[in-house]
Order: structure tokens, then sequence, then C-alpha cells
């Protein structure tokens, strides 16, 4: 493995989505957005809903949502489990929005009914999750 | 003796019953092919998650700071069986040995003074069991793979399984399902899943097994953000939900394994079928000549 590069693998739970080298990569920690350079120490960290950038030559070369899940860090590797995760630009902001208020029309529904509303409560959390995400370029 | 027409009539169905056997098996084989692609692909998921899950719960348990769906309630009065059948029928003895182990387990905790609920996954599990355990049944899950198994159904299943657990109303929740040997065999399996238990070869093997776990080797200590605690109980209930994708996944490929032998078996069935009726049906024809011939011999013969 070159010496300035960091494996990169995106897993979900039906495939594994992503497995490159990269020369920086910065995850959406629980507790802020943490880069990755090759050399890092080894952290195991909660994800949260939000974009993975992967860095190529000093800008941002791809942009992916992940709606939650883990990272493992070692000195060579970053793997994120993420159970739903999307390239940014295939998102479509008004298929979301509907999404969200589909959502949110089921909460209401779901009236004594825990287990769907709890359900209905994670589709919405990840539709807002991916509008915000949407809205906010943070790195270029 | 049957007439030549019923005999016509027979051999004909006997055909397009045998055309469609050999489609179905046809069928069953391309899904069965998707299906072990798939099974294949969710792997990566599950070893990761195992691997992190691993180390963060030894030290979970040693340190008695397990969270309860690792630990257990305490207790282990009510056992939920989750029984994971097909929708569909025609796939051999597939959800018949589901039955007959889930039946056998049903009555064996019973004699233990245990209580049992069932939580089934597939139309053709809750004919079987309706009769004989219908009153505690809390629900049927229908048209769960279609066209495969998906992971939010998993999830699903694996957040109801979660909130009975939490809302006390069972204490162990073990999945049934039909482990995948070969196309030719599968293995009905039992699988814990609440309270979990720790896959063998994570306890004390870590050092010359797992090679993937490079870092473990090297002595490096991971640093847990935020902490150990909250990682592990937001990992467990994900990973509730893959090892119940994962049951999903196996039961599916082992129903199109059993579905392409049976079909295989009908198809051969149907061929041997065909052959003993066209034998009968040229030895009727040919006595029905022979009759009318002696009838128009004797006929000529009398003039």
């Amino acid at each position: 493995m070159a010496d300035n590069a960091v494996q990169f693998e995106l897993v979900s739970p039906e495939k594994l989505l992503l497995s490159e080298e990269v020369e920086m990569v910065v995850v959406p920690g629980a507790e802020g957005d943490f880069g990755v350079l090759p050399g890092h120490t080894p952290v195991i960290s909660t994800v949260r809903p939000g974009v993975i950038h992967i860095f190529e030559g000093g800008s941002v070369k791809t942009r992916i949502f992940v709606a939650g899940g883990f990272a493992e860090v070692t000195a060579e590797r970053c793997t994120v489990l993420a159970e739903e995760a999307v390239p940014l630009d295939e998102i479509d902001r008004e298929q979301v929005e509907k999404d969200l208020q589909l959502a949110n029309e089921e909460i209401a529904d779901a009236g004594d009914n825990a287990t769907e509303r709890a359900l209905a409560e994670q589709r919405a959390e990840s539709a807002r999750a991916k509008l915000a995400s949407l809205d906010s370029q943070t790195y270029q | 003796m049957a007439s030549l027409k019923d005999l016509r009539v027979r051999i004909s169905s006997v055909k397009s019953t045998q055309r469609i056997t050999s489609a179905m098996k046809m069928v069953a084989a391309a899904k069965l092919r998707r299906a072990q692609e798939d099974a294949e692909a969710t792997r990566p998921y599950a070893v990761r998650m195992e691997r992190m899950l691993g180390s963060l719960a030894q030290s979970a348990v040693t340190a008695g700071t397990a969270p309860p769906l690792l630990a257990g309630s305490g207790k282990d009065d009510v056992h939920l069986l989750i029984v994971m059948t097909t929708d569909r029928g025609l796939c051999g003895g597939f959800n018949g040995s589901i039955g007959r182990w889930t039946r056998k387990r049903i009555l064996e905790l019973r004699a233990d003074g245990k209580e049992v609920k069932l939580l089934i996954v597939g139309r053709k599990g809750r004919g079987i069991l309706r009769r004989e355990f219908g009153d505690i049944i809390i629900d049927t899950l229908e048209d769960t793979a279609r066209p495969t198994p998906r992971f939010e159904t998993a999830a699903e299943i694996a957040q109801r399984a979660r909130d009975m657990f939490e809302a006390g109303e069972c204490d162990v929740c073990t999945i049934v399902y039909n482990k995948f040997v070969s196309a030719l065999t599968q293995d009905v399996t039992p699988q814990q899943i609440i309270p979990f238990a720790l896959p063998e070869t994570e306890e004390g093997s870590d050092d010359d097994t797992d090679d993937q776990a490079s870092a473990l080797d090297s002595g490096a200590v991971y640093e847990y953000e935020p902490d150990e605690q909250e990682i592990l109980a937001d990992l467990l209930p994900r990973n509730l939900s893959v090892q119940v994708f994962r049951t999903m996944i196996e039961s599916f490929a082992s129903e199109q394994g059993a579905r392409m032998t049976a079909m295989d078996n009908a198809t051969r069935n149907a061929g041997d079928m065909i052959d003993r009726l066209s034998t009968e049906y040229n030895r009727t024809r040919q006595a029905a000549i022979t009759t009318e011939l002696i009838e128009i011999i004797s006929g000529a013969e009398a003039l």
C-alpha cells in the first residue's frame, strides 16, 4: 500500500459499497467531523447522519451521504459501516421533501403503535439530515 | 381400462405440468444464484461489525457494564421464537421441517414451564402452526422477500423483538431458520439473538486467527468516541438487525435450493409418468386395432 494513502471502505448491510485508496477522508463523527490521513490513531466512533467527504489532490472528489453508522479507523484503514449511503449528487431534493412529508404524516397516524412510530421517526430523521446535507457545503 | 381419449387427455395434462415444474426449477436455480451472491455481499458488513462488537463487548462483560441486550434480562421465562418460513409452497420439506422443529421446541420449553410466543415470517409457517399454536402467534409477516430480502424489513423485525424485550414481554429471542448447506440440503438452525451470544471465535483466539484485525494484533488500543458504553448501546440494536437480515438471506437461499430440488424431482416424476402412460396408450391402441381386424375377418368369413 502506498504510504500516503488511506484504505477507505464504505460498507452497507447489503454489500461492500466502496473500497479504494484515498488521500484523505472526512467522516461526520458523533462529536464532530474528523479527517483521516494515513497514520491516524486507532478510533472507533459512531457516525451521525451527514456527509462523508473524500479528498483527492487537496479538494473534495466525492461526497457521500450516510444516515448514521460506525467508523473504525486504524493507521492505514478507515472503515465506515453505514445503513444507508447515497452519493450526494444522486439525492433528489423533491423526493426527499416528499419522503419527509410522508414520514411526518405516518408519525401523526401511528398513534399508540410504538414500533411504527419509531420507524417513521427514523425515516423523517434521515430525510431531514439529507436536506441539511444538501444545504450545507462545508468543504470545497 | 381407460379409453384412448382419456389417456390422450392425461398425457397432455401431465406434459403441461412437467413444463411448469421444469420452468419453476429454472427460475429457482437463477434465484438461487442471486441469493448466494447476496449472501456473499452481506459478509463484509457482518464481519466488520462482529470485529468491533467483539472487542467492545468483551470489555463490557468483564467490567460488568453490559447493557440488557447483551447481558439479558436476568430471567428466561418468556421465549420469543421468530420462525422463518416462505410465502409460497412447492419447495419440498422446507416449511414442514421448520414447523416440526418449532413444534418440538415449543413443547420442550413448555415442559420446562416456560412461556412461548411466536413471531412468524412467511405465510406458510402460519398455516402450519396456526391450528396447534394459534393463540401464541403474536403476528405474521408476509411478503418479506419480494423480490429479495431487504434490510429495512430485517430492521423492522429486529425493532419489534427489541420493543418486546424492552417492554418485558420476552426474555429470550431466538430465530429458527433453514441454514443453507447446499442446494440439496438445508439444516434447521436456531440462532439466539437476545441476549446476544458472543461468537466463539472472538474469545481468546483474537491474536492468531483473525488476520484482519491487524490493529488488535499490533497491540493498538482504540480510542472511543463518544465512549465505549454509548457505542455499544448503539451497536447492539444495529447488530440485531444485521443478524436478522443474515438469517433472512440464508433462509431465502435455502428456499430457492429446496424449490429447485423439489421441482427437479417433480419434473423427473412427470417424465416417468408420461412414459408409463404412453406405453399404456400404445397397448390400448393396438388392442383396439386387433379387435377391429378380428371383427372384419370374422365378418368376411361368415359370408
